[in-house]
């Protein structure tokens, strides 16, 4: 996965991802992906290109169980979010819907908005290639890296009809 | 995968006994059905049979979709799954009264429960929940239910969707937090502006992945009401769960609905914890979260003044019959001030019939509130009370976001329902006691 970066903050909440009155109104992931991070860049999903990665502070994703959070993201493009930290809810959420999100403690300093990021999901690293920077990421227990891999847990169940717990 | 989930007694038995245990491992060694009679320490990954699962109009839609992308035809346990309609209830639009229907459709194709125009997690605590239950419910504020005695975590539509086929799921055992209120509140302090304290004081990630165990004099004299206060907004601080395990209030209040405790689980006097926190309420006062986060807290009396546009009593933070008295006392022959709304939403049918039954509501009404029916509503911006550009509200919800309860332009004062009634008659943000007989 190689993509540029786009960089926000701490404690970037649900209602900031994807308001409710948006969420209430549509599953439709196209849709949602419109309003995604309206709360902050209303533009921000036309800017975004495929492939392209959400580099965030701590805390990212808390608010609401919203599962709409992650599908706007997805939706538009964004390859994988790598955060320093991550709510809850928002971490299962993106892992069941098969958007790769990686804790990676430190990348807000190694990371300027524009960046090349190039991540090695498998070999758990992301490169900073604009800064010549290697950075780790935290391992996931195995089996929600395969759910990852698969797609999330609709497309795991799919292919092994089983959950992967 | 071999999944067991029959109990064995004597396990059960050495568990509740054990004093090196938290809430959280006694629970959840209890519910584990992957490797049965083996304790659950905490980060431990491991998998537990569920008691009760919901979700509502604002997740269910999406697991019911995802559902059928499974090709899952039957829930696991119909007695055992619960839909709300309250997030927007009544429908406002057309497209929400599709969503609501899809849900109807789906209860009755199921045979599960489902239940309209109340709040869910105020429901689940009058009707479902008990002691030593393990919950999993597709909202945030799912932990309220924690105030009985249960484990209740949020999770999202697909994971709900998961554990509505399979009446499981995967959990990381949290590592836990004890918070202990020890005096008797003064005059115009309530449960919530001691979570809001609590807010201020550790962050709004202070509490992330962890279970919160909230004890202390304070919290066993207080009611059922006002526990599902201080657990509802564990969420607001990152927390996975917020827990007052069963008393005597506890069992009084199970009684009095009809119900009895599963289970009666106590953390151990050796338990581990991560962190604990211990506070004196005797020197708390009210307190105000500024936009726009939950813990941007200072005292009432430190932003004073702030006009509003809005007073919403409401949500499933704080809409219960205790909220609404107190505002009723506040407001008793006392008038909203003009050209500011006071919208009142009660939690839940139950709610709303005490209310009217004790002259709560007609003495809302007479200084000048406008009652809704049960629904989250105002909370998440959806309907019955949405914000416009520029506007300012004093709210006893749980969350201050920008946009949460309309427009981004919009700002959101967080507080106890004696703040937001007191706030409602000046006008502007004001100290309950100023009011307060």
């Amino acid at each position: 996965m190689k993509g540029r970066a786009w960089k926000f903050g701490d404690d970037v909440n649900t209602d900031i991802i994807i308001p409710y009155k948006h969420k209430a109104r549509s599953i439709d992931p196209k849709t949602l992906a419109k309003h995604c991070m309206e709360g902050i860049d209303p533009e921000f999903s036309k800017k975004v290109q495929k492939g392209d990665f959400i580099v965030a502070g701590r805390n990212f994703g808390c608010g609401s169980s919203r599962e709409q959070a992650p599908v706007s993201i997805k939706a538009c493009g964004i390859s994988a979010v790598i955060a320093e930290s991550f709510a809850r809810i928002f971490y299962r959420n993106a892992i069941n819907i098969g958007l790769p999100v990686l804790v990676c403690e430190g990348i807000s300093k190694e990371v300027d908005e524009g960046d090349i990021i190039e991540v090695d999901l498998s070999k758990g690293i992301a490169k900073n290639l604009s800064k010549e920077k290697i950075i780790d990421v935290e391992k996931q227990p195995e089996f929600l890296e395969k759910m990852v891999k698969a797609g999330g847990l609709v497309e795991y169940y799919k292919k092994f009809r089983r959950f992967p717990w | 995968m071999q999944y067991v989930s029959t109990i064995d007694k004597d396990f059960q038995d050495k568990i509740l006994a054990d004093q090196g245990l938290t809430f959280a491992e006694k629970i959840l060694s209890i519910k584990r059905c992957d490797e049965s009679g083996k304790v659950a320490s905490t980060d431990d990954m491991i998998v537990a049979q569920v008691d009760l699962a919901m979700a509502h109009d604002g997740t269910a839609p999406l697991a019911i979709k995802v559902l059928g992308e499974l090709g899952i035809e039957k829930v696991w346990d119909s007695n055992k799954v619960i839909l709300h309609i309250d997030h927007t209830y009544p429908a406002s639009s057309e497209q929400i009264a599709d969503f609501h229907s899809i849900m109807r459709k789906f209860a009755m194709e199921q045979g599960c429960h489902i239940q309209e125009g109340n709040i869910c997690h105020q429901y689940m605590l009058e009707h479902f929940v008990v002691p030593g239950m393990l919950i999993i419910g597709a909202d945030s504020h799912t932990t309220t239910q924690g105030s009985l005695g249960a484990f209740a975590t949020g999770v999202g539509s697909t994971e709900i969707a998961a554990v509505f086929a399979s009446g499981r799921i995967w959990l990381k055992v949290p590592k836990s937090i004890k918070i202990i209120f020890n005096g008797k509140l003064p005059r115009g302090v309530f449960a919530k502006d001691l979570i809001l304290y609590i807010a201020g004081k550790i962050s709004c990630e202070g509490a992330n992945y962890k279970a919160i165990e909230f004890t202390g004099s304070t919290v066993k004299d207080f009611t059922i009401s006002s526990r599902a206060t201080l657990c509802n907004m564990s969420t607001e601080v990152g927390a996975k769960a917020g827990i007052v395990e069963m008393d005597k209030v506890t069992e009084e209040y199970l009684m009095q609905m009809g119900r009895k405790p599963m289970l009666g689980v106590h953390s151990g006097k050796e338990a581990v914890y991560a962190k604990i926190v211990e506070e004196d309420v005797e020197k708390m006062e009210p307190y105000v979260a500024l936009p726009y986060n939950v813990d941007n807290v200072k005292a009432v009396r430190d932003v004073e003044g702030q006009p509003i546009d809005q007073a919403f009593l409401g949500s499933c933070t704080n809409a219960r019959f205790e909220d609404l008295k107190i505002a009723a006392e506040i407001l008793k022959g006392r008038k909203v001030k003009e050209g500011v709304r006071l919208i009142v939403t009660p939690a839940s049918k139950l709610v709303y019939k005490a209310a009217l039954e004790s002259g709560v509501i007609e003495t809302l009404l007479q200084a000048g509130a406008s009652i809704t029916s049960p629904t989250c509503g105002a909370c998440v911006g959806t309907h019955c009370g949405v914000l416009g550009c520029g506007e300012v509200c004093i709210s006893c919800s749980n969350r201050n976001f920008i946009g949460r309860m309309g427009s981004p332009e919009s700002k959101v004062y967080l507080a106890s329902p004696a703040t937001v009634a007191a706030s409602a008659i000046k006008g502007a943000i004001t100290d309950p006691r100023d009011y307060l007989r």
